[in-house]
């Protein structure tokens, strides 16, 4: 007879000295109204999230002021609540993955994979980001002031990714919905094997990707970029070149496996 | 995955980079939690060599005639470099296994250290007038307090935390690596090398040995060998970009200069910050501010980016 199993598994040890040990909600905010702010320099990951999931979800607060997040990772991930948060400072890797609804603003820099499987809602960032910014991104803006690393929008299935700066390689790898604007240069292999979606330039192209190739301009591409202009206070938009997948690829032919190979 | 950061100083001047690296590392110790290990670089004002040398690791069984035979090699060691007509200035015991020795030497650092290495378990760990690479098991700070790092000041330094994937968790396996046989030269490494076993057979033939089967060490090796051909640190790091194959981010340092280079795809982290008074540079920004105070900003180099600092300037 084999033992049943029952309780909850809390790791709350580990002989490396790795894993974060289990946190309780620090309760340190200070609460006004539907506001509130708190200091998370002496704050761990865990005990920063909790104390955001404690104000949004359980008391009633619509906008929150988190100061010197000290370039932490994983903050801020997770809040599926229309909500306003301020991150005075620079956050780490995967910085406002996986959320829906809230309006971020980040006044420092972002590190890799911001804002990765996001669903909607806006997040602003001052600074710089890593590589990997919007990686998977489902919906909503991701608008940064300053430039971006490499493999920004890799499987963007939605939303737009605006860059005032510029991008590094493989921007838009395997991009399949949304829309990247970069107003800088972009590295090698822009848009390598999109399978939709567009991207749009202002600067240098150092070499297209694999079916990527000039798109042609629309009325509706001049109205979505001067909105999202617009939006975000970001002046008038500079002279941009539009890129679309070329529909090239195998993935894109009639051909059955069979007849497949016969060509390969 | 590992973690690599490094540090150079624009002044010039002496600072307490034991301590700051060590500030740097244990901040990223998620990223490598099995070895740690610093590439220091004091100030050369006496002219003198210095050796690091190991004769066992932490891990070594611990038989009957341990600590027998590590005296025995201990005195070895130091006969030979004698024999060799090195004058000897001190010698520090830094752990039971691990030693610090300076000496007055002008002939074959190669034959040096090669007759050093002949004695059973002993490898040179580094040797230069200003380059001192300290790496043991465990965290930063475990290895800061066994080695005394708090009382070492110098003007650059690169660093390294390891989890160990594809080679044994021992000091052999631990970053940085010395660039056997040539003085004062060093590099951390995070990333894969996919042609590391021609470039292994190929700088073998040409006499160079490998103390370690991890990949890093050929791209310290390799950095040397083109150096000492006459191309400058940051041509032999551009070279380096066409022929190495994998995904890399790699810092590498001599006396003067720290540089860093990133493969094509851009496809391991580095977080930079320049000022006035420093360039820092790590996998993770939260190294970063482990040294520096106040709100910064940062930015990831592109791919196939090479940039290189020196002291002073």
């Amino acid at each position: 007879m084999s033992e049943a199993l029952v309780g909850e598994r809390r790791i709350t040890y580990d002989a490396r000295g790795l894993a974060e040990p289990f946190a309780e909600v620090p309760k340190v905010s200070e609460i006004d109204g539907e506001r509130a702010r708190f200091d998370a320099k002496d704050l761990t990951t865990r005990q920063i999230n909790l104390e955001l999931r404690w104000l949004l979800y359980e008391q009633g607060v619509k906008e929150v002021d988190v100061l010197d997040p000290g370039s932490k990772h994983s903050l801020g991930v997770g809040i599926l609540t229309r909500c306003r948060i301020r991150f005075h400072g620079s956050l780490g890797y995967f910085g406002c993955g996986l959320i829906d609804g809230p309006e971020v603003h980040i006044t420092g820099r972002v590190g890799w994979s911001a804002c990765e499987n996001m669903m909607s809602g806006v997040v602003v960032v001052d600074g710089n980001a890593g590589s990997l910014t919007g990686a998977a991104l489902r919906g909503g803006d991701v608008v940064v002031k300053g430039r971006v690393g490499a493999r920004s929008g890799i499987d963007q299935k939605g939303g737009t990714i605006l860059v005032s700066g510029s991008a590094g390689s493989m921007t838009g790898f395997m991009m399949q919905r949304g829309r990247i604007i970069v107003c800088g240069d972009v590295g090698p292999g822009l848009g390598d094997s999109m399978y939709d979606g567009t991207i749009y330039v202002g600067g240098k192209v150092k070499s297209l990707g694999i079916d990527c190739v000039p798109g042609e301009w629309t009325d509706a591409d001049t109205e979505l970029v001067e909105r999202k202009f617009r939006i975000y206070g970001l002046g008038s938009p500079p002279e941009l070149q539009k890129f679309v997948c070329g529909k090239q690829l195998y993935n894109y032919d009639s051909l059955e496996p069979a007849e497949r190979k016969l060509v390969i | 995955m590992c973690g690599i950061a490094g540090i150079i100083y624009r002044d010039g001047g002496v600072h307490p980079i034991g301590d700051e690296m060590t500030r740097m590392l244990q901040s990223m110790k998620h990223r490598g939690p099995d070895s740690t290990g610093y590439a220091l670089y004091g100030s050369a004002a006496n002219g003198a060599l210095v050796m690091r040398y190991k004769l066992a690791d932490a891990n070594t069984p611990r038989d009957f005639d341990f600590e027998h035979r590590l005296r025995r090699h201990r005195f070895e060691v130091e006969s030979r470099l004698s024999a060799l007509g090195a004058r000897i200035h001190e010698v520090d015991e830094e752990t039971p296994y691990a030693f610090r020795v300076s000496f007055d030497f002008d002939g074959d650092l190669k034959l040096l250290t090669d007759f050093v290495e002949d004695i059973p378990e002993a490898e040179v760990l580094s040797l230069g007038r200003a380059l001192e690479i300290v790496k043991d098991l465990g965290d930063a700070e475990t290895v800061h307090d066994q080695y005394g790092l708090s009382k070492f000041a110098g003007t650059h330094a690169i660093g390294h935390v390891r989890m160990a994937t594809e080679s044994e968790v021992d000091i052999a396996g631990a970053h940085p690596y010395w660039a056997y046989p040539y003085s004062d030269v060093a590099v951390v490494h995070n990333g894969q090398l996919t042609n590391y076993f021609m470039w292994r057979r190929r700088l073998e033939r040409a006499g160079r040995r490998f103390m370690s089967e991890c990949d890093s060490e050929i791209i310290a090796v390799y950095l040397a060998e083109e150096m000492s051909k006459g191309l400058s640190l940051e041509e032999a790091m551009h070279k380096s970009l066409d022929e190495l194959d994998g995904v890399f981010t790699y810092i590498a340092v001599t006396k003067d200069e720290l540089g860093v280079a990133k493969d094509e795809l851009a496809a391991k982290p580095l977080v930079l910050y320049e000022s006035d008074d420093l360039v820092a540079l790590a996998s993770e920004e939260i190294a970063i501010r482990a040294i520096v105070d106040h709100e910064i900003s940062t930015y990831d180099p592109y791919e196939r980016e090479v940039l290189v600092w020196k002291r002073g300037e």
